[in-house]
Parts: C-alpha cells; sequence; structure tokens
C-alpha cells in the first residue's frame, strides 16, 4: 500500500525533506563537538603543564562505576538503534519499546552520576574555591574537579535534553505517528543520542583511566 | 590646525626615547608608504574607472571575466610583501626579547590603581621610576589584583601585568626627561588614571638620586579627572615649593588623588576636603580624630581602622614616605578646608 | 532574463493580517523584517551608548559622567554593538529576506527553527539588556578575567544573554547551510550562484563552528563568578590569561561572520551597477573560504602582549598576514569589475565606492596590527579602535546600507528619495572619517583605549572625533527617516528597478507569499546582463 506522506511545500519531495533535517542535524552535532572540545582543550592543557595531575587525581574517581555508565550508554545505543530500525519498519510497538529501554537506561546513567557526585561531595573534592580533601594535595587538584564536574555535568545536562526528546519521540510512537515513509524525527533523535554516547566514550578513559 | 602638524610629525608616533624606538619608527614608516601606496591603488583605480567608464550614451560595457595572469599577479606579489613585513617586524621583536645579561632590574607591581616600583636597593616608589640614561634597564612586572598593562609609548614598549605570574620586558634610554607610563589593561573605575612617569636621568642625576638628594624633575603628569591640571606646570626652581605645595605633588605621584579627591567628592575613598581636625566615623561606629596620628597609621597600616562606608582596599606606603613627606601631606590637608 | 512587472496585490505583506500573523511567522521575509526592526532598535541604543563615550571624550576632566558610568557605558556600546547588531545584522536580517529568493527557494529549510532562533535571539538581548536597570556591566566587550570574575555589576546576566543569544547564530547558520545544499532551484549550479549567497555560506559555517566555543567560554566565566572553580582565577590556581584564548577563539571568527557577508553584498551590486559580469568570479568565492579558513588561526593576535610564548606570537603573526592575501583579491577584483563598465551612480554603488575607499584603510591597518613589533606599540590603544570600527562600521555597516538601498524596493515596493539618500552617504561617508581618522593618530601618540579621561595633549584630536560622531548620527536618523517614509509614501517601485538578473528581481516587488508563481530554472550565471 503506498502512503505519499505530505511534506512541507518549500521542499520537492518527502525524501528530500527527510535529508535536510538528518543535514541540519548532523550540521547541529558538529556544533556540539566543538562545544565540548573547548573543555577537552583545557583538560589537555591543565594535562600537559602537569604531567602527574592526572595520575594522582584519577585514583579519587569511582572507575567501576564510571565504567558501568558506560556500558549503560552503549547498551542504551544499541536500543536506540534498535528503536530507529524498528520506525523505519513500520513496527511501532517494538520501536516503542526500544525506545523506553533506551530512556531507562538514561535514568540508569543519571542515577549512577547521582551516586558518584554524592560520594565527591562527600570528600570534599570539588571545583576550585569548594574543594577541601585533606588526602588529595596535589595544587592543581581543585582545578582537576572544575574539569571535572563541569565535563561531567555538561554531558548529563545533555543525557537529561536526550531524556526529553526521547519522551517526546516514545510518545509519538504509542500515538502511532510514524511510518516507513515517516520517521525523520526517530532518526534524528537517534542520532543525537549516539553522539551523547559517544562524547561519554572519550571523556571517560581521559578523565578515569590514566596512563 | 596647528595640532594636527605636530600630532602627525613622526608619522603620528611620540618622541623617540630609545634607540628601539628609531629602528622601529623606521618599520612604522614603511608601512605608512606601502598603506598609501596600496591605498592610492584601490582608491584612484576606483574614481578613475568611475569617471572613464561612467554610463552615457554609445557606451557599452565590455563583459570581462577576469585574468588569470593578472589575479595571480596581485596574489602573488601582496604575499611576498607582507612575508617581508612580517620577518622586518619579527626581527625588531627578537631584540625587545633579547635581555641583556647586564641588565639593571627593577620590579615592577600594577595594583588598582597605581604602580610601584621596588630597586635592588629595596627603596620602593609610586607612581614614578628613576632610570639611568645609555644603560640597559630590565622591568619585571606582576599584578596585585587583576590584568593592568605597562606601556611606554616613547619607548614603543607594552606588555600585559598578569597577577599571579611575572613578566619582563628591558629598554635602553636614550632621551634624558620624562617619558609618559600609561596602564594599557582594563582594570576599572581608574584605569585612565594609573599613570606614572618614568625619569631617564643623566649620569650626575642618577648618582645624586641614587645617593638620596634631591633633583629636579618635570611635575607628574595626571588626567584632569584624577587629580591632574589643565596644563602641566613647569618644573619649580630651585625647591622653592611651599610645604602644601609639597604635599599637593606628593599627593599625585605617590598615586593618592586615584582615590581620594580634594573637593569633597567621594571616590574610591573619602575626600580629604575639611577632614583636618574633625572626628571621622568608622566602620564599627566609633570615632577617631583625623590628625597626625590618624594620617600616619593610615599611611602605614591602612586597614586598620577604615572610614565607614569604604572598603579596605588601600595600599600600605610604608617605606615609601618620609617622616618629611608626612608633613608636607599633613599642611596640604590642613589647606583643604 | 529580466521582467518587469507592477503588482500591487497580494504579496508577503498583506498576505495575512493582524499582530499574531506575524510574531507566529513562518514566512522567512516576515522573520527577516522581525530581525531588522529589532536589531535596528538596538543599533539605536548601542549608537546612543557612543554618543554618550564620545561626548564624555570631548574634553579632558568628566563632562557628563562619572568614571564608573563611563566604563559602563563603553561596555555597552560594545556588547550591544557586536552581539546584537553587527553579528545578526546582515545574515538574520537581509540573509533571512533574500537567501531563499536568489536560490530560487519557496523558504528556508527549516522555517520553524527560523522562528526560534528570532525568539531566542530576543530572550538573550532581553537577559542582557535589563542590567541597564540593575548595576550595569564594565568590563568591556571582551570580559578579561580576573577583573570580570571580581567586579559586583551585573555582569552575569550579560553573559547568560550572549549565551543564549548565541544559539540564534548557530541556529540561523544550520538553516542557511541546509537551505543552499537542498533548496536550489532547478540549474543553479555551484558556479552560478550569487556571491552573496557563497558569503552566507561561509558565514554560517563559521558561526556553526565558532559560536559554542563563546558558549562554553561565558559559561565558565559565570561558573567561576558563582561557584570559584578555579580555572580562570589565579586565586584559585587558575590561568587568567586562558581566558583569553578562549575568548578570542570565538571572537576572531566572529569578526568574519561580520564582515563576510557585507562583502557579499558589495559582490551584489558592484556587478549591477556596473552592468558587467564580476572580475574573477571563482577567485572571490575561494577567497571568501580562504578568509574564512584562515580565521580560525589567528585568534592569537589580538594576544601579543599577554605574555603568551615567543613562539606563539610568531605563528599568530605569520599566519595572521595571510589573511590580507585573500582581502586583497577580493578588493582588487571589485575595483577591476568596474573597468570597462558602464557605471550608474544610484546610492547602492555610491554606498560601495564608500565602502571601498574606508574598508581598504581597514584592512591595511590591519597589516599594522599583524606586524608583531609594530602591534606591541599600538596594540591597547586608540589605533585598534580605529582599525576594528574602519572594518566594521566602515565596511559592514556601509555594506548593510548599500544592500538597504539596494534591496528596499523589493521588500516594499517603494523607491525612496534618491537626492537625499544620495547626500546622506556623503554625510555618513565623511562623519565617519572625522570620527575615525583621528583616532589612528591618538593611538599611535600612545592614548590607550577605555579611557575615560586623557592627558591634555589628546584634546584636540578627540574633540575632532566627538564632532564626528555627531555627523554620523545625524546621517542615520536621516535615513531612518526617509527610508520608513518611502514604505508608506514612496514611489511605487517595480520589480526589478536595476535591471539586476539574480532570480529575487525575477519576481514581483514585494514578492507573494510564496516567493515565486512558478519555481524558476536558471540557466546562466547571475551577473549577466544584456543591455
Amino acid at each position: 500500500m503506498s502512503n505519499v506522506r505530505h511534506h512541507a511545500h518549500h521542499f520537492d519531495s518527502a525524501q528530500a525533506e527527510f535529508e535536510a533535517s538528518k543535514q541540519g542535524l548532523w550540521v547541529f552535532l558538529v556544533n556540539e563537538v566543538l562545544f565540548f572540545s573547548g573543555l577537552f582543550v583545557a583538560y589537555a592543557i591543565y594535562r600537559v603543564g602537569n604531567p602527574d595531575l592526572l595520575k594522582e587525581c584519577h585514583h579519587f574517581l569511582n572507575w567501576k562505576l564510571g565504567a558501568t555508565n558506560t556500558a549503560v550508554l552503549i547498551g542504551s545505543s544499541l536500543t536506540m538503534a534498535l528503536g530507529v530500525t524498528y520506525a523505519q519498519k513500520g513496527e511501532q510497538k517494538k520501536s516503542a519499546n526500544m525506545i523506553l529501554l533506551t530512556i531507562l537506561c538514561a535514568f540508569g546513567f543519571l542515577v549512577i552520576k547521582y551516586i558518584e557526585y554524592s560520594h565527591k561531595f562527600h570528600d570534599g573534592l570539588l571545583p576550585g574555591a569548594l574543594f577541601h580533601n585533606h588526602e588529595l594535595t596535589h595544587p592543581k587538584a581543585p582545578q582537576f574537579f572544575s574539569i571535572y564536574f563541569v565535563l561531567t555535568g555538561l554531558h548529563g545536562i545533555h543525557v537529561v535534553g536526550g531524556i526529553v526528546v526521547l519522551f517526546w519521540i516514545w510518545i509519538r510512537t504509542l500515538k502511532k505517528e510514524f511510518t516507513p515513509e515517516y520517521f525523520t524525527p526517530v532518526e534524528c533523535v537517534g542520532l543525537y543520542w549516539h553522539f551523547v554516547d559517544l562524547v561519554w566514550i572519550y571523556l571517560f578513559p581521559l578523565l578515569y583511566l590514566a596512563s | 590646525m596647528f595640532f594636527v602638524t605636530e600630532a602627525l610629525a613622526n608619522n603620528g608616533l611620540p618622541q623617540q626615547g630609545s634607540e628601539y624606538a628609531t629602528r622601529f619608527d623606521s618599520l612604522y614608516s614603511f608601512l605608512i608608504w606601502v598603506s598609501i601606496f596600496f591605498f592610492a591603488i584601490v582608491v584612484v583605480g576606483m574614481i578613475v574607472f568611475a569617471i572613464k567608464f561612467r554610463n552615457r550614451p554609445g557606451w557599452k560595457a565590455k563583459n570581462i571575466h577576469g585574468h588569470t595572469l593578472l589575479e595571480i599577479f596581485w596574489t602573488a606579489v601582496p604575499t611576498v610583501l607582507l612575508l617581508a613585513i612580517f620577518g622586518w617586524g619579527w626581527m625588531l621583536y627578537r631584540d625587545l626579547r633579547a635581555f641583556p645579561t647586564d641588565a639593571m632590574e627593577i620590579k615592577v607591581i600594577g595594583k588598582q590603581w597605581l604602580w610601584q616600583f621596588q630597586y635592588d636597593d629595596g627603596r620602593t616608589l609610586t607612581g614614578e621610576v628613576y632610570v639611568p640614561v645609555g644603560k640597559p634597564v630590565k622591568l619585571t612586572m606582576t599584578s596585585d589584583d587583576v590584568l593592568h598593562g605597562f606601556f611606554i609609548p616613547d619607548f614603543r614598549l607594552k606588555r600585559d601585568v598578569v597577577p599571579g605570574m611575572h613578566g619582563s620586558i628591558w629598554f635602553e634610554a636614550t632621551q634624558e626627561g620624562k617619558h609618559q607610563v600609561y596602564c594599557t589593561a582594563y582594570c576599572g573605575t581608574a584605569h585612565s588614571g594609573m599613570l606614572a612617569s618614568l625619569y631617564v636621568l643623566n649620569e650626575k642625576d642618577w648618582n645624586d638620586w641614587k645617593h638620596g638628594k634631591k633633583i629636579n624633575v618635570a611635575p607628574n603628569e595626571l588626567p584632569l579627572a584624577f587629580g591632574g591640571s589643565a596644563a602641566p606646570s613647569a618644573a619649580p626652581q630651585g625647591g622653592a615649593l611651599s610645604l602644601v605645595d609639597q604635599g599637593k605633588k606628593l599627593s599625585q605621584t605617590k598615586g593618592c588623588v586615584a582615590c581620594h579627591s580634594d573637593d569633597g567628592s567621594a571616590r574610591v575613598g573619602p575626600s580629604y576636603k575639611g577632614l583636618w581636625g574633625s572626628q571621622v566615623e568608622l566602620a564599627d561606629g566609633s570615632k577617631v580624630k583625623f590628625d597626625e596620628n590618624y594620617v600616619t597609621e593610615s599611611l602605614y597600616e591602612p586597614n586598620k581602622r577604615i572610614v565607614k562606608g569604604f572598603q579596605p582596599t588601600m595600599p600600605t606606603f610604608k617605606g615609601q614616605v618620609s617622616s618629611e613627606d608626612i608633613n608636607a601631606l599633613i599642611a596640604y590637608f590642613k589647606s583643604l578646608k | 532574463m529580466s521582467t518587469t512587472t507592477h503588482d500591487s496585490g497580494s504579496n508577503y505583506l498583506n498576505h495575512s493580517k493582524g499582530i499574531m500573523s506575524w510574531l507566529g511567522t513562518l514566512d522567512h521575509k516576515r522573520i527577516g523584517l522581525m530581525y531588522l526592526w529589532t536589531v535596528l532598535v538596538f543599533f539605536f541604543i548601542g549608537g546612543v551608548a557612543a554618543l554618550l563615550v564620545r561626548y564624555e571624550l570631548i574634553a579632558p576632566g568628566q563632562t557628563i559622567m562619572s568614571a564608573d558610568a563611563y566604563n559602563k557605558a563603553f561596555t555597552y556600546h560594545g556588547t550591544i554593538m557586536v552581539f546584537m547588531v553587527i553579528i545578526p545584522l546582515i545574515p538574520a536580517a537581509l540573509g533571512n529576506f533574500f537567501l531563499p529568493l536568489q536560490l530560487g527557494a519557496k523558504d528556508v529549510a527549516f522555517p520553524r527553527l527560523n522562528l526560534a532562533s528570532y525568539y531566542v535571539f530576543i530572550s538573550g538581548a532581553a537577559l542582557a539588556v535589563t542590567t541597564l536597570f540593575l548595576n550595569g556591566v564594565d568590563t568591556g566587550w571582551t570580559f578579561y578575567t580576573p577583573y570580570s570574575i571580581r567586579t559586583g555589576t551585573s555582569a552575569t546576566w550579560v553573559l547568560m544573554g550572549a549565551f543564549v543569544m548565541g544559539f540564534s547564530s548557530i541556529f540561523t547558520g544550520i538553516n542557511f547551510i541546509v537551505t543552499i545544499h537542498k533548496l536550489r532551484a532547478p540549474g543553479l549550479t555551484w558556479n552560478r550562484l550569487p556571491l552573496f549567497c557563497w558569503a552566507l555560506y561561509a558565514t554560517s559555517i563559521i558561526q556553526v563552528l565558532a559560536t559554542p566555543v563563546i558558549a562554553l567560554t561565558v559559561f565558565l566565566l559565570t561558573l567561576e563568578r558563582a561557584f570559584g572553580i578555579g580555572i580562570f582565577d589565579p586565586k584559585l590556581g587558575g590561568d587568567p590569561v586562558l581566558f583569553q584564548h578562549f575568548f578570542w577563539f570565538y571572537s576572531h571568527p566572529a569578526v568574519y561572520i561580520m564582515i563576510i557577508p557585507g562583502m557579499g553584498i558589495i559582490n551584489e551590486i558592484i556587478p549591477v551597477f556596473s552592468r558587467k559580469t564580476v572580475f574573477g568570479y571563482t577567485a572571490m568565492a575561494v577567497a571568501i573560504f580562504g578568509i574564512a579558513l584562515v580565521a580560525f588561526v589567528v585568534w592569537g593576535h589580538h594576544m601579543f602582549v599577554s605574555n603568551q610564548s615567543d613562539l606563539a606570537n610568531f605563528l599568530f603573526s605569520l599566519i595572521t598576514m595571510f589573511v590580507a592575501v585573500p582581502t586583497g583579491v577580493k578588493v582588487f577584483s571589485w575595483v577591476a569589475t568596474m573597468y570597462k563598465g558602464s557605471i550608474h551612480f544610484d546610492t547602492p554603488m555610491l554606498y560601495a565606492f564608500a565602502f571601498l575607499f574606508v574598508f581598504t584603510i581597514g584592512g591595511l591597518t590591519g597589516v599594522f596590527l599583524a606586524t608583531i613589533a609594530s602591534d606591541v606599540h599600538l596594540t591597547h590603544t586608540y589605533f585598534v579602535v580605529a582599525h576594528f570600527h574602519y572594518v566594521m562600521v566602515g565596511g559592514t555597516l556601509m555594506a548593510f546600507l548599500g544592500g538597504m538601498h539596494y534591496w528596499w524596493p523589493k521588500m516594499f515596493g517603494r523607491m525612496y528619495n534618491e537626492t537625499l539618500a544620495k547626500w546622506t552617504c556623503l554625510l555618513i561617508f565623511l562623519g565617519f572619517n572625522v570620527t575615525f581618522f583621528p583616532q589612528f593618530i591618538l593611538g599611535s601618540r600612545g592614548m590607550p583605549r577605555r579611557y575615560y579621561d586623557y592627558l591634555p595633549e589628546f584634546t584636540e584630536l578627540n574633540r575632532m572625533s566627538t564632532h564626528g560622531s555627531w555627523m554620523i548620527g545625524a546621517g542615520f536618523m536621516i535615513v531612518a527617516i526617509y527610508m520608513i517614509y518611502a514604505i508608506y509614501k514612496g514611489k511605487v517601485a517595480n520589480s526589478n528597478p536595476w535591471r539586476a538578473s539574480t532570480l529575487e528581481w525575477q519576481t514581483p516587488s514585494p514578492p507573494p507569499h510564496d516567493n515565486f508563481a512558478v519555481t524558476p530554472v536558471v540557466t546562466s550565471g547571475p551577473y549577466e546582463y544584456h543591455d
């Protein structure tokens, strides 16, 4: 059964509109890469200027929790990819389930993050002027934790944003708004979510695993 | 338009206070000539074409798409020229960064809103620095609070002064006399009042000054809003300044005017006007008489007892004002009824 | 092929009525107009700040305000002019209006994103401007640390405002890139693309790549002010110069966001009013991208005296020189375009002449600043102030005025008073030079910038500069008056009064809601005239 999808009047075809939307999201992701890279540069500067900074500080990060979170996010990327595939195939119920699983993984990530953060607060491993831990005595430790909190914090905000848009497409999927001819929002949210995952995959070894 | 000719003399640059300045001015002159040349090509070309090819009956435009050789030419020639200019600029900069090992070092501290200069022998000055002519001098600078910038136009020399680190500049002055120093990194309220005078002394004056003898120098210049006068006064002859005038001069050279006015208006600090002999209210509500003792204490331990409504930001002048200086200041305060 | 049609029937202006049809519009032309009026209001506020600053400087000593008030005045002048005027001005106003038209498209790729970008813009601007009624901000538009950490003024609100406004820039950039990729009319190949579109394309790429860095920078500074995270504050172990690197990594490419669209407009005007194609079309397009590319690797030339390493100084000075090469190529090509053309002296072309005059001076004085030894003397002085006003006001603003006079008949179907326009162009041109040329000399003679007060030797040149500011102010007011008058009472214009050949002129003036009754098919280049 052919289902000719209506498209916005300024596009020639639904296909052109779909490609334009994907392209727009890719351009947005490039912009996001630049946003995070500024922090990675700050990290690099402090690391190069203080060779033993990472070695001393990373002991105070919980790599087990970090690794768990990495697994959770990778898993969520898998469920997200499946969600997109099912949407493409028109299998709306399966797509909705996969999207829901992704949301749950995202919440799981945030819960683990919360546990990590509360340990840090308790131990005084805080940014800049708020730092008050007596075991860790490296003079630039407050800067390390500034970068740690801003990097993981901004990433966390992007996870929250991801939950919001994931919830949005979950509801729309349940309302049967997507078909094999039109699933653009699912595709775009999927791309965004993979990006959020990718940032963490860079972030985790750089902060948690010293070499 | 006399001021224009004066301003444009030496290509709009100030007097040449050092040998480096002379070499700098050659590069600057070259830059001006190159600029005039290219400006002329563009603007004269544009005017000539506009007139010669103006729209008129019988004249039809020729659709020229380009000219590869010409385009290569006007890409290659500027590239070569710019590289040459870069090279010349770099050679001069290298000289600025080649610190002579025998340079006399003076430490500079910038703080809101004055400059302090510390010599090796421990002497500290505020708002003025004395150097010998013809000898290399190195200034090692840091800030106590925010970014400042140290700029000596006559020497074509400038560097930011950053809190938490030290940076250095060096020069060898060839011209005796007073050279103006400005702060060039915006630092708050009195940024444009944060000036200093750099005095280049001949051998005799330098020896005299080093041994604590008084020498005659042109007075400090400050902008009107920060205690300056509309026209810079001539240097006094033979130490004929009254005690009151000495005090007024000190209030300028030591940087007091950056924060204290003499006309009743409150700045960062209270105005001196009408203060002498009065009871001033302190932050904790108690009162103290504004007399010789309070003045001395304010200069040496400024934040011990602060006038109500003001912040504890005044720096100490311990070691920078002598007993005679304090007496002159007191005479000045007394005169401000 | 050009057609001339009178159409006073249905167009985008009368297509739907009522304030909600404007506030909720998805029509790029209406969004462009909303941006235009909003930005011009900010231009007025920033301009008043400038006049106040210059009036204070007319004589030594206090003239009309205290030092603190002055420091706030120049900060607002800079912040408003940079973030709320000159960055959005050409792309968001004229670009939004004319990009789809020049491409033969019905709208931009993402009309809702377009409207969103407008509301994001005014939200950020509101955040920043409300501080005028609070403590104000006095850090200079560059927010250098540590002063910007310590100042008790409402700096945080302005920083947050800049953060929000940045998203507007990013959204516009994304929209334009995808629009140019996906919505060109049949036959509109890359080498037939109008140079204004090429300019918007390069600008959009810069917006998308550079703006996130300033977002991060103001975000980190806000955290520093609020929580003392210690990244920039030396008292907490941070590096204040690191802030400058972060800041200029965006703000240098940002100046190309400002000028490249202006160059795009000049690229439209000169061929039309010379009745011949642009000289060296390919080189012109390549030069735009050359400039955009080099723009990203020269930020350190704002920091030659910041105590960064000599190696950094070497590299930044060397690479900065290369910006002048593509820029020179463009300037020479503009003049060469006039060669054996048939020159018409309508107001848009007069602004193009003015642009060439002042932009050349601005560009050449950039070489003084790129040369490292010369910059050590000139940086942080009025020479820099003169340089950037020559390129930003002399360059971008004159190009904008040229574009306004060029496209006004298309936007409103009305012509302005040509005689008045010509004389006002002269007034603005003269006033501009009287204001800013003396500042080169003030700088080289040693007057630092951001100075509330100055030594007596600088009086005459300052006074001259202030008089010039009154000339510019008067000129802009006159332009505003006759342009607004023209909308209602101007002579009716036909669809192509300048006999141009780009697509926006092949549809009625003002354009219909859907831009083109029939999607145009392009068979020749953008600057082919058959007079």
